[in-house]
């Protein structure tokens, strides 16, 4: 360690060391930059999870049958190698460790950054910061409400009667199709978007890619992801109240289903 | 062209680190457009000692913007509305007749308020203290080009080096995080051979110091518009990556 030439008395530090040392690598999530890296590796990976979720999402416009089928690829993802579902369960479990650690690092940098901070009285200007950056404490906690709201919804059914297990081209326009689920998803979507949008340009400065001659693309990819979720997410909800998503209460899965089943009694 | 133009200043008084502080206003009329920010405020304390009254107390020294030791919160912009620039080297020319100019010190908690507008900023001495420096033998200086060093990295090396530690950074972070300045000490040395032996100890000790007393950086740019010499926010992020090298580098070192 670097043996300090002076000691400089000082106002009293704002962040007190830790209690409890945890072993390296643990900890280098004690210090802030190694949580602004941690915050940085899990925002990239649920940013991929989010693209990907969208992307996949699409199937719905091609029909009830196919996005079923979709979901049910997504439960065979690997059976080559595991028991059916085991790498979809692996995924799950590493983004809600990178959702838990997301929160945790954001909370305990928020706490740290509002002891350091004082108010102006005379008011301040903000020059670079923009609405996005400014508003990441709001849109943050906003997404997380929402995605509760969402999992409850079209994974566990409890606030839709009409849900059906397996049905995603049913149970998103049964959902959807109510004007209050439609504009929360819309503002919570928008607010994603506006997370996105900082979060990206972000996650470059805080994990140090950087370099003068591309830097300038950094903003741009910001945009276009956060233009790309915008579009893909705000395009369920503004179709299924359209009518374009619409399957007038019927559950073609279940129908299938309980086909399939008849068929199995006959035999 | 010289102008004169009056001004109302809403300045901060505060009379002691624990004293409660408020806005006072004064008037301040005649003010030449070629006077600095400072003998601006000059003109007004020697009003107010004719009139009685206890002068604002602000700091300054060389008054060419190389020093560091101004600063001030101007109408909510460190440094003021102009660009690249310290308080001290900001020209009256720059406000216009009848402005209201609202006046504060720097404002973090690890900048108390010493009286009026200064404020105590030795928690970035204790950055430097911790590994802000190269520890070297002295003697005879060395030839000049004895250590080659390439232009480009002179060049951004000597960006870095421009920092003159005045705050304005921290003042200007909607955090109050000092990782502008900690990058652009950090990144100095780190970036030039002189600074090799002490690189991953020096980033190690100085971050962890700079996290003691300020807040955690959230990528706004606030600091890179208000730094009176622009130094770029691209110093913060090799800095960051820096620090993760040294975590790893400095505990295999100690085995």
């Amino acid at each position: 360690m670097v043996q300090s030439m002076t000691r400089v008395s000082t106002p009293p530090p704002v962040r007190s060391e830790p209690k409890v040392k945890l072993p390296w690598p643990l900890s280098i999530y004690q210090t802030a930059v190694g949580k602004k890296w941690v915050m940085g590796l899990t925002g990239a990976a649920l940013l991929g999870f989010i693209v990907v979720h969208m992307i996949g999402n699409l199937h719905l416009y091609e029909g009830p049958l196919e996005i079923h089928e979709y979901a049910e690829t997504l439960r065979d993802l690997g059976t080559k190698l595991l028991p059916r579902t085991w790498l979809l369960w692996i995924m799950r479990i590493g983004l809600i460790i990178a959702f838990a650690l997301h929160i945790h690092s954001a909370y305990s940098l928020s706490r740290m950054s509002l002891a350091a901070d004082q108010r102006y009285p005379g008011g301040r200007n903000y020059i670079a910061a923009n609405f996005a950056s400014r508003t990441m404490r709001w849109t943050g906690p906003i997404i997380g409400l929402y995605l509760f709201y969402h999992l409850a919804d079209l994974t566990w059914g409890w606030f839709n009667p009409d849900f059906v297990r397996g049905d995603p081209y049913h149970n998103v326009s049964e959902s959807l199709s109510s004007i209050p689920v439609a504009i929360l998803y819309i503002v919570a979507n928008t607010a994603l978007a506006v997370h996105i949008f900082h979060g990206t340009w972000s996650m470059f400065q805080s994990l140090g890619v950087n370099s003068p001659r591309y830097n300038h693309l950094r903003r741009y990819l910001a945009a276009g992801l956060a233009g790309i979720v915008l579009v893909g997410n705000l395009s369920f909800p503004i179709f299924v109240q359209a009518g374009v998503i619409d399957d007038n209460g019927r559950s073609v899965v279940e129908e299938l289903q309980q086909h399939g089943a008849a068929e199995g009694e006959e035999h | 062209m010289s102008a004169e133009i009056n001004l109302t200043l809403k300045v901060w008084r505060q009379a002691g680190p624990n004293a409660d502080g408020r806005f006072v206003t004064y008037e301040a009329s005649g003010i030449s457009t070629d006077a600095s920010f400072l003998e601006m405020l000059d003109i007004v304390n020697e009003r107010l000692i004719e009139a009685g009254e206890e002068p604002i107390v602000f700091e300054s020294d060389c008054r060419e913007g190389i020093c560091g030791t101004c600063g001030l919160m101007i109408n909510g912009q460190a440094h003021g509305p102009q660009k690249g620039t310290a308080t001290c080297q900001l020209h009256m020319r720059s406000f216009s007749d009848g402005d209201h100019i609202v006046i504060e010190p720097w404002r973090a908690t690890s900048f108390p308020v010493l009286r009026d507008l200064a404020v105590d900023r030795r928690a970035m001495d204790a950055i430097i203290g911790a590994g802000g420096y190269i520890s070297v033998n002295t003697g005879a200086a060395p030839d000049a080009n004895l250590t080659p060093v390439p232009k480009e990295t002179a060049d951004t090396a000597f960006d870095a080096a421009a920092c003159i530690g005045c705050g304005a950074c921290v003042a200007a972070c909607p955090n109050s995080a000092a990782q502008l300045f900690t990058a652009a000490k950090v990144q100095h040395l780190n970036l030039l051979p002189q600074g090799q032996a002490q690189r991953w100890a020096r980033t190690e000790a100085m971050v962890e110091t700079m996290e003691a007393f300020f807040g955690s950086c959230t990528n706004h740019g606030e600091c890179e518009e208000a730094c009176p010499k622009e130094i770029p926010i691209d110093f913060i992020a090799w800095t960051n990556r820096d620090y993760i090298k040294a975590k790893v580098k400095n505990r295999k070192l100690a085995g």
